[in-house]
C-alpha cells in the first residue's frame, strides 16, 4: 500500500513543478510579447499573426480569441487591471463602449487619414479604427426552401409572409450583437412603433431565438431551419464549405458592425501596441488580410476578395448612428424581452 | 466545559483552518467580489436593492424560474431513478456484465456537453433521421433539454448512487430474510434506508446541475428560458455584469435547500459498515437478473447510440448534405488556430486538477468527518464545499477575474496561467467530489479516531493507515471524476484561459459556433477517448487495489 | 493508598441543547474493582463512558482518574483502553497489527512488540490467528482482538461499550466468565456498558443502574437486587411484583383487602397510596401456619414450566396478582397445579415498600 502512496506523492511534486514553471515557460527571446484579444475567425489568427510579425520581427503577438461577447465581457470584467495590450478586429460597438470607460489609448495610427470615414474614430479622443464591416443579412436554405416551397425572401418585408411560419430562426438581440444590430436597424428603417408591429408579426414566423450571432446562419445552413438571420461573413463561410445557401441582403438596407482596433490605455508595450495598429491601419493589411476575408473593408483601394459574399452588400448599409444605437440598446432590450421572453415556450 | 485540546486536535484544526482558507480563496471571496457588484450600478455606485427590484419586475423573470425549476425537475425525477436501478442491478445483482454496464455508465460523463447535443440535433433535429420519433415535437425546447440533461447527469447520480449501494451488511438482509420480510419489504427496509443519504444527495446533485447549467439549453433550448441562459444574456449577451451577479445569486437558492437537506438527512445516517460488519453479497436470482440486464442494456444502448452519432458526426464532410466521411475533421488547425496544443493543454491541465483536487477534496472531507469537536469550523467548511454545485460555471468563472484580476491581489500572478485554470477547475467540481468523499468516509466505523486516540497514536497515523486505504477506491473514483470533468469543463474556465493555455473544450465551442460542427464532435470525440483511456487505467488501478485489499473484503 | 477510590466521578452532567443526556452522576471504582453501567437504551449510560473517556466533552462536573483531575484532558491525555460494542478492529489491518496498532512508535523492538502481541493474543485466547483479518474471524474472536488491542498498552482503565451485545448467545454467557477471568488476572480497573441485567449481575463488583440519565443506584449486584432503592431499580434488575397498596399506619399497609405487616419507609403518611415489590422467587408456600404474617388465600391460575423452577401466577383477593416460583420440589410435595386454592405468605423482610 505505502508504494502507491508514494507514487501518488511523486505525481504530485511533478504536478507543482509543471504548475510553477509551466506558467512562465515562455521562449526567452527579447521580442516583445502584446497580448491581443480579438474575435476575428479561428482560421485567421495565424495569418494575421504571422503577417504582422514578418512587418515588425521585433513584436510577437499573444491572441487571446473568443466570441464577440465573451471577449467583450472578459475585457470589461478586467478593466480594473487590464491583461490585453491591443485590440485587433473587435466589435466596434464593443470598442465605443470601451472608449466611453476610457480603457483605451488616443492614438491614430500611420494610415488614418486614408481610411474611409465610416472606419475611423472621428471624434477626440481617437482611440479606434475600422479594419472590416459585416453587415446583417438572410440566410435562406435553397434546398429546404425548393423542398417546403418555399419564395426567397428579398426584403425584410418579406419575411413576415405566413408561409415561413416557425421557420425562421434569429439570434436573440439580449444574447447577441448581431440580434441587436438587426433589431436597431428595423427602428432606423421603419420608425420605432412600425418596427415593433414588424418584429410582432415576425415573432409567429420565428422557430427559436438563437444565443449567438453566427448560430442562425450554420442552422439554416444545415438545414434546421429554412431562414436564418445572421450576417453576411458567416453566411459566405457557409456557402464556401457547401452549405446550399443563398445570401440575401434586403433592399431596405441592413444593419452592420465593424471589426476594429485599439490600443489599451493601460498597456506596458505602448510601442509595440503603436506598430500594431500601424499596420492594422496599412494598406498592407487591408489588401492581404481584411479583403481575403471580407467583402467591405476600411481601405477604399482595398478590393473584397472573399469568396461568395453578395456585392451589392456596403450599397445597402445603413447610415448608424452606433453612438445612440448603443445608448439605446438598454430600452430596447426590455422590451424585447417584454414582449416575446415572456410567451417563450415553443408550440 | 471544554477539554484541551491535544496535539491531534490542535493539528486538525489548523488543517481546517486551512481547508477553510482554500475554499475562500478559490471560492467564497472571489463569488463575494462579484456578489456585490449585484448592490451596484454599472458606474459602481451603491444602488442597494435597486438591481433586484428591476431583475424581479421583469415579466420574463417569473416565466424562466419557473421553467428552470420544472425542467430540472422533471429531468432529475427521470434520471435519479433510472441511475439507481441501473446502479442497483450493478451493484445488488449477480448479472453477467456488470463491468461492462458500468464503465457504460460512465460515458457520457466523459463527453463534453456540446457532443450529445450534436448528436441529438443529428438524430432528432429538423433535419434528423430519427426526429419521426418525437411525434412532430421540437427537440429545440425543453424535450431536448430534458432528454440531453437526462443523459449529462446520468453518470453523476450513477456515480453517487453506486457508491452508496456499494457497501453494505450483509447481515441486515439475512435478518430482514429470517424475520420473513418479503423482497419488496426489504428492499423499503433495508436496502432504501441504507442508501437515503446517496438518493437525496443524487437529487439535489442532479437538481442543481441542471439548473445552474446553461450550455445544454443555450444550443437545445430554443426559444426556452431559463435562470441559466439569463446569466448568459447578461453577462455575455451584454456585458451586464450586475445584473449577471442578481442571477447567479438567485440561482445559489437550490444548493441551499440542497445544503439543508443534506444536513438533515446527514443527521439520521448511521454508519453501515462497522468493522465486522459482513459484506453483502448478491445472490442469483434469474428472474430478476433478467430483467434489470434487458433493462441496463437498453439504458447502454441508448448512451451507445448517443456516442456513435457523435462519432459518426465527427467524420462527415458535411452535414446534412454531404455525408462522405472523412478524418480530415480531425486535422483541428483547419478549424482552430490552437489545432491540436489546446488538446494537450487541457491534458495537462486536467492531470493536475485531478491529482491536487482529489488531494485536497479528500482531505477537507476527512477533516469535516473526523475532527472531534470544532463544530463551527467544520459546518463552515462543508457549507463552502456545497456552494460551488450551485454556482453555475459562467458566474464562477467570471468572478474569477474580479477577484484575482484585482489589482493588488497578491494571487494575481496565477491569472492568466494553468494554475488558474486548475484551480478554477478544482473549486467548479468540490462538491460532487467532496460528497463522494464524505460518503465513504461515513461509511466506516466513526470508532477508529476514538480508538487510535485511547491507544495515544496520532490521528494522522491512522488517516494514512487505515483510512485512507480503506478509502482507496472512492480515492480513486474522485481522482476520475475531476479528470473528466476538468476534460470537459467549459463555462467558467471561458473567461479564464489565457494566450498558451486554451482549452479543447473552449475550442469545441469556437469551433461549433464557427460552423466547424464535424471538427467539434472530433474534438469531442478525442476528448471521449482520452477519458476512456483514463477509465481503463483507472479500472485497472481499482482491479488492482480490489485484488490487494481482498483478503480483508472477504469473509 | 488503598483506600483511595481508582477513579471519582463526581456531579458528571451532560446536556445536548436543553435535553439532559446525563445529570448529576456520581460514583467510585476502586482500583482493580469491575463496574457496570446498566441500564436501558438511551439512559445515558454510554454519553457516561465516553466522558470518562474523553470522547464527550462534560457540561459539569469532575472525573479524577488515580488522584489526577482529568476532566478536560483530551483521549490522548488519559490512561484507558476502550473496546466499542461495534470493535472498531481496522479492517485493513491483520490482527496482529490491530493488536500492534498501539504499541508501535514507542521506541519498542519489532521482536518486543511481537512477543507482546503473542502474549496478549495467548491471553485472549487466540494464539495462530495473528495473520487474518477481521473479516475473516468470528464475531467472539473479533471481541477478543479489540480487547487484545485494548489492553496492549496496559492501560489503568478498561472501557467497555457493550462489548457482548452483538454476540449469540452462547458465545455472550462464555465470553463474560472469560472476560471477568482476564480482568481478575490482570487486575485491571474496569467499567462496562450493558443493557444487559444478567450480565451485569454476573460480571460486575458494582453496578450502577441508570435511568433518564440518573444513576438510581449503586451497589454490588446482591444488594441492588434483593435490596433496590427505586421501583425503577426494582422492576429493571430481576423480576418483580408490583403490589398496589394503601397505607394504613406505620408498619401496616392493606392490599387487595389483606392487611400486609412491613416496614414503611420514611416519608410516608397513613392513607398515602404505596407500591410494594416482592420478588416470585420470596412468595413462600411451606410451613404456613395460622399465625404467619401477611398470609394471602390464591388461587394458581396458571403454572409455566421453566425447567428448574415454574412461574406460577396466583389470584388473590380483590384481583390482586401475584408472580411465584415454586421449584419442582415444592410443586411435586405439594401437588400443585393449575386451579389450586393455597395459602401463601409474603415475607415482610423480603417486601420492598414504595411511595405509589
Amino acid at each position: 500500500m505505502k508504494n502507491s502512496f508514494t507514487t501518488i506523492g511523486k505525481t504530485l511534486t511533478a504536478a507543482i513543478a509543471v504548475l510553477a514553471f509551466g506558467a512562465g515557460a515562455a521562449d526567452a527571446q527579447q521580442r516583445t510579447r502584446i497580448t491581443v484579444y480579438t474575435a476575428i475567425e479561428n482560421e485567421q489568427l495565424p495569418v494575421f499573426k504571422e503577417a504582422f510579425e514578418k512587418v515588425a520581427p521585433d513584436v510577437e503577438i499573444a491572441w487571446v480569441r473568443d466570441s464577440t461577447g465573451t471577449i467583450a465581457a472578459r475585457f470589461l470584467a478586467e478593466k480594473d487591471n487590464p491583461r490585453a495590450d491591443a485590440i485587433w478586429g473587435l466589435s466596434v460597438t464593443s470598442l465605443i463602449l470601451f472608449e466611453q470607460q476610457g480603457l483605451l489609448a488616443d492614438y491614430k495610427p500611420k494610415g488614418y487619414d486614408k481610411l474611409k470615414p465610416l472606419f475611423k474614430d472621428q471624434t477626440a479622443p481617437f482611440t479606434w479604427h475600422g479594419i472590416d464591416a459585416y453587415a446583417a443579412s438572410i440566410c435562406v436554405n435553397t434546398a429546404v426552401a425548393k423542398a417546403q416551397n418555399l419564395p426567397i425572401p428579398k426584403t425584410w418585408a418579406d419575411l413576415v409572409n405566413p408561409a415561413y411560419k416557425g421557420k425562421i430562426v434569429m439570434p436573440n438581440p439580449a444574447s447577441s450583437g448581431t440580434g441587436y444590430l438587426t433589431v436597431a436597424a428595423w427602428q432606423q428603417i421603419m420608425g420605432d412603433a412600425a418596427a415593433w408591429q414588424y418584429m410582432d408579426k415576425l415573432h409567429e414566423n420565428v422557430g427559436v431565438y438563437l444565443h449567438s450571432g453566427s448560430a442562425p446562419c450554420v442552422q439554416a445552413a444545415r438545414g434546421e431551419y429554412a431562414i436564418g438571420i445572421s450576417f453576411d461573413m458567416r453566411a459566405a463561410s457557409e456557402k464556401t464549405k457547401g452549405a446550399p445557401v443563398e445570401i440575401v441582403v434586403p433592399t431596405e438596407g441592413v444593419g452592420w458592425d465593424m471589426e476594429a482596433s485599439a490600443i489599451v490605455k493601460t498597456t506596458k508595450n505602448m510601442a509595440a501596441a503603436q506598430k500594431l495598429m500601424d499596420y492594422s491601419s496599412s494598406a498592407e493589411a487591408n489588401r492581404d488580410l481584411y479583403s481575403k476575408y471580407y467583402n467591405v473593408v476600411a481601405d477604399p483601394d482595398a478590393k473584397g476578395t472573399a469568396p461568395n459574399y453578395p456585392a451589392e452588400t456596403e450599397a445597402r448599409m445603413l447610415k448608424i448612428d452606433l453612438a445612440a444605437m448603443a445608448n439605446n440598446r438598454d430600452k430596447t432590450l426590455a422590451e424585447w424581452s417584454k414582449r416575446y421572453d415572456g410567451k417563450s415556450a415553443p408550440k | 466545559m471544554g477539554i484541551r485540546l491535544d496535539r491531534d486536535a490542535i493539528g486538525q484544526r489548523a488543517a481546517l483552518l486551512v481547508a477553510a482558507g482554500f475554499l475562500l480563496v478559490s471560492l467564497a471571496l472571489p463569488l463575494a467580489t462579484l456578489f456585490g457588484k449585484s448592490f451596484r450600478d454599472r458606474d459602481g455606485q451603491f444602488v442597494g436593492l435597486a438591481n433586484f427590484v428591476r431583475y424581479f419586475g421583469t415579466p420574463s423573470l417569473v416565466a424562466s424560474l419557473w421553467s428552470t425549476v420544472w425542467v430540472s425537475l422533471l429531468a432529475t425525477c427521470i434520471v435519479v431513478p433510472l441511475a439507481f436501478v441501473y446502479a442497483y442491478a450493478i451493484r445488488r445483482t449477480t448479472m453477467p456484465g456488470r463491468g461492462v454496464f458500468r464503465a457504460l455508465g460512465l460515458v457520457p460523463i466523459l463527453a463534453p456537453s456540446l457532443l450529445p447535443a450534436i448528436a441529438l440535433i443529428y438524430l432528432f433535429g429538423n433535419q434528423g433521421f430519427a426526429r419521426f420519433m418525437l411525434m412532430g415535437e421540437s427537440i429545440y425546447g425543453p424535450i431536448g433539454i430534458v432528454i440531453a440533461q437526462v443523459y449529462y447527469c446520468f453518470p453523476h447520480a450513477f456515480l453517487i448512487l453506486s457508491t452508496a449501494l456499494a457497501i453494505a451488511d450483509r447481515r441486515h438482509y439475512e435478518a430482514a430474510e429470517v424475520l420473513g420480510a418479503g423482497r419488496v419489504r426489504v428492499f423499503l427496509t433495508v436496502t432504501l434506508p441504507g442508501v437515503k443519504y446517496g438518493i437525496v444527495s443524487a437529487f439535489f446533485v442532479v437538481f442543481t446541475m441542471i439548473a445552474t447549467d446553461f450550455g445544454i439549453p443555450k444550443v437545445i433550448g430554443g426559444r426556452f428560458n431559463v435562470l441559466a441562459t439569463d446569466v448568459y444574456k447578461q453577462v455575455i449577451g451584454q456585458q451586464n455584469f450586475e445584473m449577471g451577479a442578481v442571477v447567479g445569486m438567485v440561482l445559489l437558492l437550490p444548493a441551499m435547500i440542497a445544503f439543508a437537506a443534506d444536513r438533515w438527512v446527514a443527521r439520521r445516517q448511521v454508519a453501515l459498515l462497522s468493522a465486522r460488519a459482513v459484506p453483502f453479497e448478491p445472490q442469483k436470482r434469474k428472474l430478476r437478473d433478467l430483467v434489470l440486464f434487458a433493462f441496463c442494456a437498453l439504458v447502454a444502448t441508448c448512451i451507445l447510440v448517443v456516442l456513435g452519432v457523435a462519432a459518426w458526426a465527427s467524420l462527415i464532410q458535411y452535414w446534412p448534405y454531404n455525408l462522405s466521411l472523412s478524418l480530415r475533421n480531425y486535422a483541428f488547425q483547419n478549424a482552430d488556430a490552437s489545432g491540436w496544443s489546446s488538446y494537450f493543454n487541457t491534458l495537462a491541465m486536467a492531470a493536475c486538477a485531478a491529482t491536487i483536487g482529489c488531494s485536497v477534496v479528500a482531505f477537507g472531507a476527512w477533516l469535516v468527518d473526523k475532527t472531534r469537536g470544532a463544530e463551527f469550523l467544520r459546518g463552515v467548511v462543508h457549507l463552502l464545499a456545497m456552494i460551488p454545485l450551485a454556482v453555475p460555471g459562467l458566474v464562477l468563472g467570471l468572478s474569477y477575474i474580479f477577484f484575482f484580476n484585482a489589482p493588488g491581489n497578491p494571487l494575481g500572478f496565477i491569472y492568466g496561467t494553468l494554475a488558474i485554470l486548475v484551480l478554477n477547475t478544482i473549486a467548479h467540481f468540490y462538491t460532487v467530489a467532496h460528497l463522494t468523499s464524505l460518503q465513504a468516509l461515513k461509511q466506516l466505523d466513526p470508532e477508529f479516531e476514538s480508538v487510535s486516540s485511547s491507544l495515544k497514536i496520532s490521528v494522522w497515523r491512522t488517516a494514512w493507515q487505515v483510512t485512507l486505504p480503506v478509502s482507496s477506491q472512492a480515492l480513486l473514483d474522485v481522482w476520475f471524476y475531476m479528470f473528466v470533468n476538468a476534460m470537459t469543463t467549459v463555462s467558467a474556465v471561458i473567461f479564464l484561459y489565457g494566450p498558451y493555455t486554451k482549452l479543447a473544450s473552449v475550442a469545441i465551442v469556437n469551433m461549433d459556433e464557427a460552423g466547424f460542427t464535424a471538427a467539434a464532435a472530433a474534438m469531442g470525440c478525442t476528448i471521449v477517448a482520452t477519458s476512456a483511456a483514463a477509465k481503463v487505467l483507472h479500472s485497472l488501478l481499482a482491479a488492482w487495489l480490489d485484488r490487494r485489499t481482498q483478503a480483508w473484503r472477504a469473509r | 493508598m488503598s483506600e483511595q477510590p481508582y477513579l471519582v466521578v463526581e456531579r458528571v452532567a451532560k446536556h445536548f441543547g436543553k435535553f439532559q443526556a446525563v445529570r448529576d452522576a456520581t460514583f467510585t471504582v476502586k482500583r482493580g474493582e469491575f463496574v457496570c453501567l446498566l441500564g436501558p437504551s438511551g439512559c445515558g449510560k454510554t454519553t457516561l463512558l465516553r466522558m470518562i473517556a474523553g470522547l464527550e466533552t462534560m457540561s459539569g462536573g469532575r472525573i479524577v482518574q488515580d488522584g489526577r483531575d482529568i476532566s478536560n484532558l483530551p483521549p490522548s491525555g488519559r490512561d484507558f483502553g476502550i473496546v466499542f460494542q461495534s470493535y472498531a478492529l481496522f479492517p485493513n489491518l491483520t490482527v496482529f497489527d490491530n493488536v500492534a496498532y498501539g504499541l508501535r512508535g514507542r521506541g519498542k523492538s519489532g521482536a518486543e512488540i511481537a512477543a507482546r502481541v503473542d502474549e496478549l493474543l495467548t491471553l485472549v485466547g487466540l494464539p495462530g490467528e495473528a495473520k487474518k483479518f477481521p473479516a475473516q474471524i468470528s464475531g467472539g474472536q473479533q471481541q477478543r482482538v479489540a480487547l487484545a488491542r485494548a489492553l496492549a498498552i496496559s492501560p489503568g482503565l478498561l472501557l467497555l461499550d457493550e462489548p457482548l451485545s452483538a454476540l449469540d448467545a452462547r458465545v455472550r454467557v462464555y465470553l463474560r466468565q472469560e472476560i471477568r477471568a482476564l480482568q481478575h488476572r490482570l487486575g485491571v480497573t474496569t467499567i462496562m456498558v450493558t443493557h444487559d441485567q444478567e450480565e451485569a449481575l454476573t460480571m460486575a463488583d458494582r453496578i450502577a443502574v441508570m435511568n433518564s440519565g440518573r444513576i438510581e443506584q449503586y451497589g454490588t449486584p446482591a444488594h441492588v437486587y434483593a435490596a433496590p432503592e427505586t421501583p425503577f431499580v426494582a422492576d429493571f434488575v430481576g423480576t418483580t411484583n408490583f403490589l398496589k397498596a394503601k397505607m394504613l399506619a406505620p408498619g401496616r399497609i392493606v392490599s387487595g383487602g389483606v392487611e400486609i405487616a412491613v416496614a414503611t419507609p420514611e416519608g410516608t403518611n397513613p392513607g398515602m397510596d404505596l407500591r410494594v415489590c416482592v420478588r416470585p422467587e420470596d412468595v413462600m408456600v411451606r410451613g404456613i401456619g395460622d399465625t404467619t404474617p401477611n398470609r394471602v388465600d390464591v388461587t394458581v391460575e396458571e403454572l409455566v414450566f421453566m425447567g428448574a423452577f415454574s412461574r406460577a401466577r396466583l389470584v388473590g383477593p380483590g384481583g390482586m396478582s401475584i408472580s411465584a416460583d415454586f421449584s419442582a420440589n415444592l410443586l411435586r410435595d405439594h401437588s400443585l397445579a393449575a386451579g389450586a386454592r393455597i395459602k401463601v405468605a409474603l415475607p415482610a423482610e423480603r417486601l420492598r415498600v414504595f411511595p405509589g
